[in-house]
């Protein structure tokens, strides 16, 4: 939309030009506010609002369901959770290793396919599209269909038991406390890289192209290029990867809640999916709430952790 | 020109978002028009139910001119979840169905009143199907659905295991060589206990073997605590029995859920509900025995209560509520339900007209099992806490959890939750 002109009766009324652009600037204001109510009123009911309420009721022992009338009981939900709850904990730790592995995993694995797809070959777009339909998948339909991969006559072991003739069964990949995670992470990685390798892409076909025939005219091989030249131009587009997959991976809730509901023996509970089955299923929402304020603090200071060390270390020359 | 365009834009997503936050507020008011009585059901999705629920709504409706039911459909999965957010917002419907378990902590947290139907109507449906809390009828349902092991007749013949009855139902030994039969014979996996399953199921099908055992998810006699009935010898010994089948490979996890397994003979026996009867009975045919469930030492037992309807606190038309109750428990109505649905009708007279339940019906047993073995869930506000810590107690003991540690944790957390809600007024 363009500026907005004063209608012509309203310019004979006004004298000087100084006047005219305050009423010009008064009428923009009133649309740019009135423009972005919407959206404001929006994220206040739905993200502002329960974000203060969570904060206040991880402080009161609130139930879901209850005639009781809901008291303050400070800190007592925190150090129920770290002192008396060794699900929480075990929680907190399946969290973290899943996060430490997916995120170089999942991020690594995006920047080669990225790279892959991004030669000039004939149907790199196909390939593309290949690597991306799992991303557009819902994760629930993605979560059963591991699920029964996963099984113990699934195709997973079919495939194990066909590729060593028969000398190693595999195992029921999910009841298995130590296989688990590992094969939640691996669906995981398969369902999310997809996007990820967009995003390097995306970061890939900013990177001129003289900045290669640069390097091809000084004697780069391949890998001097990418070592030399695309490398450091992913800068922007590596803090960005980074973050989200580390904000996704310590957001781990809908694969647990389909495929595993935090078992074999708490061996796949997460902290968001202790989170709800605490404040949903056993209505103690407050206690639920300060589960969620945990993991708000985690991903507050990982973030800025983060921020920290991918800033820019000398602005003058840093690209943003 | 320009000016208005965006003025006309402005007001318009203004008024949608605007919209969007009252749209909730002026579909779901029960006080509506007047006579208007808005009725929420969990059937989303599942044509048979909700078709016989539009027939008795447009007769009700059609009988007299002071009511109108107003009907609004929700997917099982989420239903809890509307009802406590509606709860929560004051917003409940005049009318709503439930499951029976939960009833009590709706009860309890004043969502409902008194169901308030005359006694006659209530004396003559089962027992399991009126939900009673602290003496005080809050919900009726139209039917009940029983659990059941199906097994072939001919599979049982071929390997001389005893066709059990319901005076004389397989012994836990019986039953332990049976399947130790059956898996000597073929079955990689002869029994299914539908171990894929989540939720409420598991307490549904599982809490009864605990209590045929002798064990009990809380001591009923008080409610006000778990410790001894879920950790005691005879909770340990059946748990013990349950890690055990799974670690003998008789029983596993792996899905579908449902009872496609027996229908693909895969699985010898399953035990499973009467919902999933008249498929098997399409499959299997006259093949098909509905055995009682397996005695471990208490007698048998199985799941109570199933659907029930309620009416909210808060309802305007009460007594519009209650004369469309009292007009939907005709017995045509019930009979629709259970011989689409595949449940026991709730009264013995629609029982007798139905297709699959009467005296005569193919599956006339499960009615027998219901009279003679179902077993209610405690009727606490503090079920759905202690559901779903047995839930996930029973889910780590068939993963390989310790069986005694992992059941005094699990009672110990049922008894920190009631504690801290002051007994739940036991």
């Amino acid at each position: 939309m363009t500026a907005i002109s004063p209608s012509k009766t309203r310019v004979a009324a006004i004298s000087s030009p100084r006047q005219r652009i305050r009423v010009d600037l008064r009428a923009e204001r009133r649309a740019g506010w009135a423009m972005v109510a919407p959206a404001v009123l929006l994220l206040a009911a739905f993200l502002i609002v329960p974000v203060i309420l969570g904060f206040v009721l991880s402080f009161t022992n609130a139930r879901l369901v209850s005639p009781e009338p809901i008291a303050f009981t400070g800190l007592d939900n925190f150090v129920r959770a770290f002192t008396a709850d060794p699900t929480f904990v075990r929680s907190l730790l399946n969290t973290f290793c899943f996060a430490v592995v997916v995120v170089p995993v999942q991020a690594g694995f995006g920047l080669a396919l990225a790279l892959l797809v991004n030669q000039k070959i004939r149907g790199a777009v196909a390939f593309r599209v290949i690597f991306f339909i799992p991303v557009v998948t819902s994760i629930v339909v993605v979560s059963i269909l591991w699920k029964f991969m996963y099984q113990p006559d699934g195709l997973v072991n079919s495939f194990i038991n066909s590729i060593t003739l028969g000398a190693w069964q595999g195992t029921a990949w999910l009841n298995n406390p130590s296989t688990a995670l590992a094969a939640i992470i691996v669906l995981s990685i398969w369902q999310a890289v997809g996007f990820h390798m967009l995003i390097w892409l995306s970061g890939l076909q900013t990177i001129p192209g003289e900045l290669y025939e640069a390097a091809r005219i000084d004697g780069a091989g391949p890998w001097r290029q990418f070592r030399d030249v695309t490398w450091p131009c992913l800068r922007p587009t590596r803090v960005f990867v980074l973050i989200t997959i580390t904000i996704a991976a310590l957001g781990l809730f809908v694969q647990i809640d389909v495929m595993t509901q935090g078992g074999p023996v708490d061996a796949t509970s997460t902290l968001v999916y202790h989170a709800v089955r605490m404040g949903y299923h056993q209505q103690q929402i407050g206690y639920g709430s300060a589960l969620s304020l945990v993991f708000f603090v985690l991903v507050l200071v990982i973030a800025l952790v983060q921020r920290f060390l991918t800033r820019d270390k000398d602005s003058s020359h840093g690209r943003a | 020109m320009k000016r208005k365009s965006l003025s006309v834009i402005v007001a318009a997503g203004l008024s949608a978002a605007l919209a969007l936050g009252g749209c909730a507020r002026a579909s779901q008011d029960s006080a509506g028009a007047p006579g208007e009585i808005t009725m929420w059901t969990h059937s989303a999705g599942n044509p048979g139910e909700l078709a016989v629920y539009k027939q008795i709504i447009a007769d009700f409706n059609a009988s007299q001119h002071q009511y109108k039911i107003v009907q609004q459909n929700f997917p099982q999965g989420s239903y809890n979840d509307a009802i406590t957010a509606a709860a929560a917002a004051h917003k409940l419907p005049c009318l709503l169905d439930m499951d029976g378990p939960v009833m009590p902590n709706w009860a309890w947290a004043g969502y409902l009143q008194p169901l308030g139907l005359p006694d006659s109507l209530i004396n003559s449906l089962l027992p399991t199907t009126v939900g009673r809390y602290r003496n005080t009828v809050y919900s009726a349902g139209y039917w009940d659905a029983a659990l059941s092991i199906f097994a072939r007749k001919s599979v049982l013949d071929k390997n001389n295991i005893r066709i059990p009855t319901v005076d004389k139902p397989w012994t836990l030994d019986e039953f332990d060589a049976a399947v130790t039969t059956l898996k000597a014979n073929g079955y990689a996996t002869p029994l299914d206990l539908g171990a894929a399953d989540t939720g409420e199921w598991w307490s549904y099908a599982y809490s009864p073997m605990l209590q045929s055992a002798g064990g009990d998810l809380i001591n009923r006699g008080t409610m006000k605590s778990a410790d001894g009935a879920l950790n005691g010898p005879d909770a340990v010994r059946f748990f013990t029995w349950f890690q055990q089948a799974f670690k003998d490979k008789w029983v596993d996890n792996a899905g579908p859920v449902g009872n496609q397994r027996f229908i693909d003979n895969k699985v010898a026996l399953s035990y499973t509900g009467v919902w999933n009867a008249k498929d098997a009975l399409a499959a299997v045919g006259g093949d098909l025995l509905i055995l009682p469930p397996v005695d471990f030492g208490k007698g048998p037992k199985i799941g109570g209560g199933s659907w029930q309807w309620g009416i909210s606190a808060g309802c305007p038309n009460a007594d519009g509520a209650r004369a469309y109750l009292k007009f939907s428990f005709q017995d045509k109505y019930l009979t629709a339900f259970a011989d689409s649905q595949v449940v026991i009708p709730s009264t013995a007279s629609a029982a007798a007209a139905s297709k699959y339940f009467s005296d005569t019906g193919a599956l006339h047993q499960f009615t027998v099992l219901s009279r003679k073995f179902a077993l209610a869930r405690p009727a606490t506000p503090g079920y759905p806490v202690i559901s779903s810590t047995f839930e996930k107690a029973a889910k780590d003991i068939m993963n390989g959890a310790a069986v005694k540690s992992t059941l005094d944790t699990a009672a110990q957390a049922i008894d920190t939750d009631i504690k801290s809600q002051n007994n739940y007024g036991f």
